[in-house]
Formats: structure tokens, C-alpha cells, sequence
């Protein structure tokens, strides 16, 4: 069951929004709407969560981002459309019911932060637990662990007005943290970040959400930091989601020219991770193979280097086929492995981390998983094209598929919710 | 001049006649009623002058200036101790209670009465429609007015007073209290909602905590015409400064009027300059400000040394 689902959402604002709804299916623009005294801050949108994901909605100012937002927990009502929670259509619910949820499973963090400025840090930040009717002491525990997690441990007894924006952002991030609600809600919460800070926060939220399973649904208007944390990113424009996927699958295949150029300049190499570039190893050989089976199979392949495979995948060593030539030459038993100067990396790993490592060894890459398998390797020029390739030429083109570089066994485990 | 003079279609409407019988009527089939809060209304505001009687003038003046120091500032303190003396040096003390002693009672009826109105006008559209022109009424009606029902219902003394004057001072109360809590921060009562707040939850821990300097400034705004109302209702016999004005007024007695009017001012640059201190301007030098503030500095400290 998802965790979050919209169901053709439209949110319209003014008098009697029914007829926007109306005049949009019949194929009326926003513009046509605003002229009637209608704005459609929302049209059209459907989506999924999964739980356990982080799901990014992305767009300019204006493009209904916090709209939307607002309607999954009905802070407000859709004009039209339905939004489930859990399984529950929560239009349905009745004033209590709704509070229930909002209490047990849906916090939020709000852009402009909305702290209570007559109450202390710590109390801010237990509000949720507070509103729940967990005792006093409970909740200032949680608060207080809560501001550890956003790295404001000690500031409780503050006040907000005596806080930073960044630091008053990272309140409401507590908050919202704290009440231990399984989807969070977060409205640009990084905004106010510098930098370092930012990074940090990503960071934390990534490991929270692996951690503790949440699932979060996450708006903001920086492109990299939608590539970063999206599990998914909606594209949103002039209140329509354009386009929803991967962030692979939004760099590399954009819909359209408006997706296409927002994403022209986006660093791909902080997107792209080995997974996505890494290459299956033509040929391996077992590590119990001698020079002379070795010799064969590079031969065959015409391979510079093997990648020599214990019988569990993990890696054994390397050897480059000059070595090899040399210990056949000179009757050798055992293989001329290489083994220093093999670097290793984890299917995750961002390219831009990549770098040092594959310029520092002339050596692949190899890409082991957790458990030090053997899952893929990543030549110098395989890093290179992976970087050039797929970048938008700035004249609208689009692309239709993945880069050359890129073998489709390395896209899957990616797929479009529909 | 006769109606008749001035329009031929217009037919003249004795609207004076009809709220005459009204007043009659409700004076008659209430009269138990009236007599009843007649009663306790008399024997609470004499318990009142009674008991600020009671304490020695000198204490009572150093009290009234420890009050201004703690909510304000040492400089508002001297300067109230100094007007209030002069008002004991021009035998004026007694009234002056008196007339406290109704602005007390009346300003607390009248923010007992209002800030509920005016949170239920703040919350609901329709009660907001319905106020406001009901409160233009009451603002508008020249305050005699409300004098003469009040002989009626309550015949003369302090309570007719105190009924005028709660009339008159309820207005800026409501409308203060309804503007205090329409201004909060719409996404700050989201977040409220956002965790499962109840509207009551939301009243209380966040709307009406933020209101509190309008409100305040609607409750001075209470105080203020509740001041000016205690002097008018001297007309219908309520002892104070106002009777003191009226009564120059007939003898046509310059310095008594002078000395009434001297000490109306000291009680309201006093009752003023103490309840704006309240709602937060100016406290800034008060004992109370500086105790909070040191409390605070300690717990930064303890916060930013425990790192
Ligand atoms: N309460 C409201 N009444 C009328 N119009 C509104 C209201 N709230 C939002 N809008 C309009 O809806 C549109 C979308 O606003 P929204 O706040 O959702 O944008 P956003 O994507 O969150 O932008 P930003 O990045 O600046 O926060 C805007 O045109 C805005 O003017
Ligand atoms: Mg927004």
C-alpha cells in the first residue's frame, strides 16, 4: 500500500473554484482562469509515495509546490481529486478522525518556518508531542534528542527570536522530528541552510529515512537537492506535475524542453552514481586459473586486464595482460596479480567521488557491494563518457534513451511510477 | 420643527415614544432582577472604596508606585508618587478611590464581556457581521445617553454609572481582540493544525498568547473611556471625581473644578502609562523585564556552556 497517493488534485482559489476545475478539463488555460478571478495554484496532480521513500517535488516559485503540499494533510481541501493516506481517502475523515492522523502519522516543516515565537526552542519543538499527550518528561527527552539530531543540542531554553533563520529552520525540522510520525512533510526545509549546513542536513535526512523507515515528501526549488534525495521527483510547472521518475530518468530522458533546460545544469556527476555507469566485466577468471587460462581469455576477449574472482565473487586481484604474456613466457605457475594499486568503490557512490580514486590507478574501478561482491567496474573512459554524454545540447533536443555509456543492466532497479 | 415641514411622503415615526415604553417595560418585568444586580453590584464597588480607603494614604501611595516600578520603570514610579501626592495635598484623595474603584470594576466586566465576544467574532464570519454594528452603535451614541436607561433600570447611585460605563467601554475591547487574533501568523495556526491541534488547543496555546499586545492595547482603550464614562456618571449620583466636576459645574466653582479635573488627569496618564507597559511597549526598564531578562541571559549561558 502507498503510503501517500494523490488522485487528480486540483486546488483553485477564489469564488466558486468548482468552475475552474470545470473549465481546465474542457481544455481552458490557467491564463483563461486568472481572468475570471480564479487562480489554479494545483491542476491535475496524481502521484505516489511509496513508503519508506523520499519523494521530491520540484519547481519554480509559483508553481503550486506548497499547494500541494497543504493538500495531504488538508491543511486544504483539493477542489477536486482525492489524496490517500495509508489507504484512507482523508477527505473522508471527520474533524477528529483527521486530527488522529495528523497527530500519529503526518508531520510537516513549513517554509517560513511557523514556530510558536511566544514559546521556548524546547517546547517548540516538543509541540507535536505535546498536542499527542505525551507527559512532560517524555516529551522534553524527545525534544531535546530531536534538537540533537539538527544539531541544536542545548539551544531548549531559548527563544526562537534569539535564533538564526537557519537555526530557527532547523527547529521546525525538529519538531516535525520528534513527533515520530512515519511521513513527514517538508516544505523547502533546507531553504534557509548555508551551504555546509545543508549538505549536512541532506545527509542526516538520507540516513534518517534509511534508518527509521520514513517516508518523506520533500519540496524544494534546488534541482541538485532533488537529484540528491529523491528516491522520485515530481517536476511541477505553472501548478502540473510535467514529469515524474528517477533522477536518472529525469536527466536523461526528459519529456519535454521545459524539464530538458531546467535540468541542463545540473552537475550530473553528483547525480550519477557507479551503478548507474558501471560496466558487467566481459570475462572474469577464477582465482584457482593459472598464466595460460588467463593468456586464453584475453586473447579471446581482446582484454588489457582481467579481473581474477574468488569462487564466493569477491575480488581476488587483477592482472594486465602484458604481465600475463611475460609469466606464460617464462613458464611461471602462479598468476602476476595486481592488487596494490586496485581501487574499490560501492554501487552508490556519487561519480563526482569517483575522480580521485580512478585518476590515482590504472586500474578499472571495481564496484563491490557491501558484503565485498563483485558487482561491476568502471574504466577510466567508461567515468568519462558517463560525464560528457547526455548533457542537453541547449537547443531543446531531447533525448530518447540512456547514454551510450551506460549498459541498460545498469538502469535496472529503477522504475516510473506511472 | 415639525416633520411635516420638511417631507410629504416621509410619515414621522415617534421612535422616542417606542424605546420609552421598551425601557418601561423591561424596567417593570424585570425590576426583581434589576434590584437584585443592583444589590450586589452596590455592595461590590463600596467593598472596593471601602477597602482601598482602608489602607493608609502613604501606603497606599508607595504601593501604587511599587506597582509602576515593577511594570515599568524607578523614573514612572517617582513621577506617579508626586501626582498622587498632589492629589491627597488637593483633598481629592477620596473621590480619586472611588472613581479607581469603578474604573476597576467596570473595565473587569467589560474585558470579561468583550474578549469573548471578540474571540467568538475573530472565529466566526457571521458573529463578526452580526458586532460590529452593534459596536458602531455603542461607540457612536453619545454617552449621556446611556445615562438615562440606566436611572431606570437601576435609579441613582453607582451602579447606573457603572451600567453607562461598561456600555461605553466594551467597544474597543471587542473590536481589539477580534483584530489581535484575525492577525496572527496564518501559517503559525497551520502548524498547529499540521500536528493535531484542537481548535481550542489552537485558541489558547497560539492564537490568543499572540494576540496578547492587542488585546492589551484594547484593554488600556477600555480603561481610558471607562475613566472618562466614571466622571460622566457623576450626572446619576456615583460618588468620585465626576461628581466633584458636576458639582463645581453648578456652583460654577473654577478651583474645584480644577483640582477634579487635575486629579481625573493623574489617575489616567497613571492607569494609562501602567496598562501599555502590560501589553509590552515601554517595559523595557521595569524590575519585571529586567528579572525576566536575567533569568533568560542565565539559562543562554547555561545553554551555550553545556555544549
Ligand atoms: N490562500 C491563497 N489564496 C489565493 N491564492 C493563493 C493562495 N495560496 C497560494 N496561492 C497562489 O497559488 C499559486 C501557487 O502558490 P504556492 O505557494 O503553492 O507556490 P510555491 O510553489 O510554493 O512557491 P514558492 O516556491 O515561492 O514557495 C501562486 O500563484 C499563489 O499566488
Ligand atoms: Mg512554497
Amino acid at each position: 500500500m502507498p503510503a501517500i497517493e494523490a488522485n487528480g488534485v486540483f486546488k483553485i482559489f477564489g469564488r466558486r473554484p468548482e468552475r475552474g476545475v470545470r473549465a481546465l478539463q474542457q481544455g481552458k488555460t490557467r491564463d483563461d482562469l486568472r481572468k475570471q478571478g480564479l487562480t489554479a495554484a494545483v491542476i491535475d496532480a496524481s502521484f505516489t509515495v511509496d513508503p519508506g521513500e523520499i519523494f521530491v517535488v520540484m519547481g519554480l516559485s509559483g508553481s503550486g509546490k506548497s499547494t500541494l503540499i497543504r493538500t495531504v494533510n488538508r491543511l486544504l481541501d483539493p477542489t477536486a481529486g482525492s489524496v490517500v493516506i495509508h489507504g484512507t481517502d482523508i477527505s473522508s475523515l471527520d474533524a477528529a478522525a483527521l486530527r488522529r492522523v495528523r497527530r500519529e502519522k503526518i508531520s510537516m516543516v513549513f517554509q517560513h518556518f511557523a514556530l510558536l515565537p511566544h514559546r521556548t526552542v524546547g517546547e517548540n519543538a516538543a509541540y507535536g508531542l505535546k498536542v499527542q499527550g505525551v507527559n512532560r518528561a517524555d516529551r522534553e527527552a524527545r525534544a531535546e534528542e530531536a534538537l540533537g539530531m539538527v544539531g541544536l543540542g542545548g539551544w531548549g531554553a531559548s527563544m526562537p527570536s534569539e535564533l538564526s533563520g537557519g537555526m530557527r529552520q532547523r527547529v521546525g525540522l525538529a519538531r516535525a522530528l520528534a513527533a515520530g510520525t512515519d511521513i513527514m512533510l517538508m516544505d523547502e526545509a533546507f531553504s534557509a541552510l548555508d551551504p555546509l549546513i545543508r549538505r549536512e542536513m541532506q545527509d542526516q535526512l538520507i540516513d534518517l529515512q534509511q534508518r527509521l523507515d520514513k517516508t518523506i515528501l520533500f519540496i524544494t526549488h534546488d534541482l541538485n537537492e532533488a537529484m540528491r534525495l529523491g528516491d522520485h521527483i515530481a517536476m511541477m510547472r505553472d501548478g502540473r506535475i510535467e514529469q515524474i521518475g528517477t533522477a536518472e530518468e529525469i536527466l536523461n530522458n526528459p519529456v519535454n524542453n521545459y524539464v530538458a533546460e531546467f535540468v541542463q545544469d545540473v552537475d550530473r556527476t553528483r547525480v550519477l552514481t557507479a551503478a548507474n555507469v558501471m560496466e558487467q566485466p566481459v570475462a572474469v577468471l577464477g582465482s584457482g586459473a593459472g598464466p595460460q587460462a588467463a593468456h586464453k581469455l584475453m586473447r579471446e576477449h581482446q582484454l588489457p586486464w582481467l579481473l581474477v574472482v574468488n569462487r564466493d565473487r569477491t575480488v581476488h586481484g587483477l592482472v594486465w595482460s602484458s604481465e600475463v604474456a611475460t609469466a606464460v613466457r617464462e613458464g611461471q605457475d602462479g598468476l602476476p596479480l595486481y592488487r596494490d594499486g586496485l581501487r574499490f568503490t560501492t554501487p552508490d557512490t556519487t561519480l563526482n567521488d569517483l575522480f580521485v580514486d580512478a585518476a590515482s590507478s590504472p586500474a578499472p574501478l571495481v564496484v563491490r557491494d557491501d558484503d565485498g561482491h563483485l558487482v561491476g567496474v568502471i574504466p577510466d573512459v567508461t567515468l568519462l563518457t558517463a560525464m560528457a554524454n547526455g548533457q542537453p545540447t541547449g537547443n531543446g533536443q531531447t533525448l530518447e534513451s540512456s547514454p551510450p555509456g551506460i549498459p541498460d543492466s545498469a538502469m535496472t532497479g529503477t522504475e516510473v511510477p506511472q | 420643527m415639525n416633520a411635516d415641514e420638511l417631507s410629504v411622503v416621509i410619515p414621522s415615526l415617534p421612535v422616542g415614544e417606542w424605546v420609552d415604553t421598551a425601557v418601561d417595560w423591561l424596567s417593570s418585568t424585570f425590576r426583581e432582577v434589576f434590584r437584585a444586580v443592583s444589590d450586589v453590584v452596590d455592595i461590590l464597588i463600596n467593598g472596593l472604596i471601602d477597602l482601598l480607603l482602608a489602607v493608609p494614604t502613604d501606603l497606599m501611595i508607595v504601593l501604587l508606585a511599587l506597582l509602576g516600578l515593577l511594570l515599568r520603570s524607578w523614573q514612572f514610579a517617582v513621577g506617579a508618587a508626586l501626582a498622587l501626592a498632589l492629589v491627597v495635598a488637593m483633598g481629592m484623595w477620596v473621590p480619586a478611590m472611588q472613581t479607581l474603584a469603578m474604573v476597576v470594576v467596570a473595565t473587569v466586566v467589560a474585558v470579561l464581556i468583550a474578549v469573548p465576544i471578540g474571540i467568538l467574532a475573530a472565529r466566526s464570519r457571521v458573529v463578526s457581521n452580526l458586532v460590529r454594528p452593534v459596536l458602531d452603535f455603542m461607540q457612536t451614541m453619545p454617552a449621556f445617553v446611556y445615562l438615562i436607561p440606566a436611572i431606570f433600570f437601576f435609579g441613582i447611585g453607582y451602579v447606573p454609572g457603572l451600567f453607562a460605563t461598561i456600555l461605553f467601554a466594551l467597544p474597543p475591547g471587542v473590536r481589539l481582540t477580534e483584530l489581535g487574533i484575525r492577525q496572527v501568523d496564518a501559517e503559525t495556526v497551520e502548524a498547529g493544525q499540521a500536528f493535531g491541534a484542537t481548535p481550542r488547543q489552537i485558541l489558547r496555546g497560539i492564537q490568543v498568547p499572540l494576540a496578547v499586545p492587542t488585546i492589551m492595547a484594547g484593554i488600556n482603550q477600555v480603561i481610558m473611556l471607562a475613566l472618562s464614562m466614571a466622571v460622566i456618571a457623576g450626572m446619576v449620583g456615583a460618588d468620585g471625581l465626576g461628581k466633584k466636576v458636576v458639582e463645581s459645574i453648578s456652583t460654577i466653582n473654577i478651583g474645584l473644578g480644577a483640582e477634579a479635573g487635575l486629579s481625573v488627569v493623574v489617575l489616567a496618564i497613571y492607569l494609562d502609562r501602567l496598562t501599555a507597559s502590560i501589553g509590552g511597549s515601554g517595559a523595557e526598564k521595569s524590575l519585571g523585564a529586567m528579572i525576566r531578562r536575567s533569568k533568560n541571559r542565565s539559562v543562554a549561558q547555561r545553554a551555550t556552556t553545556g555544549i
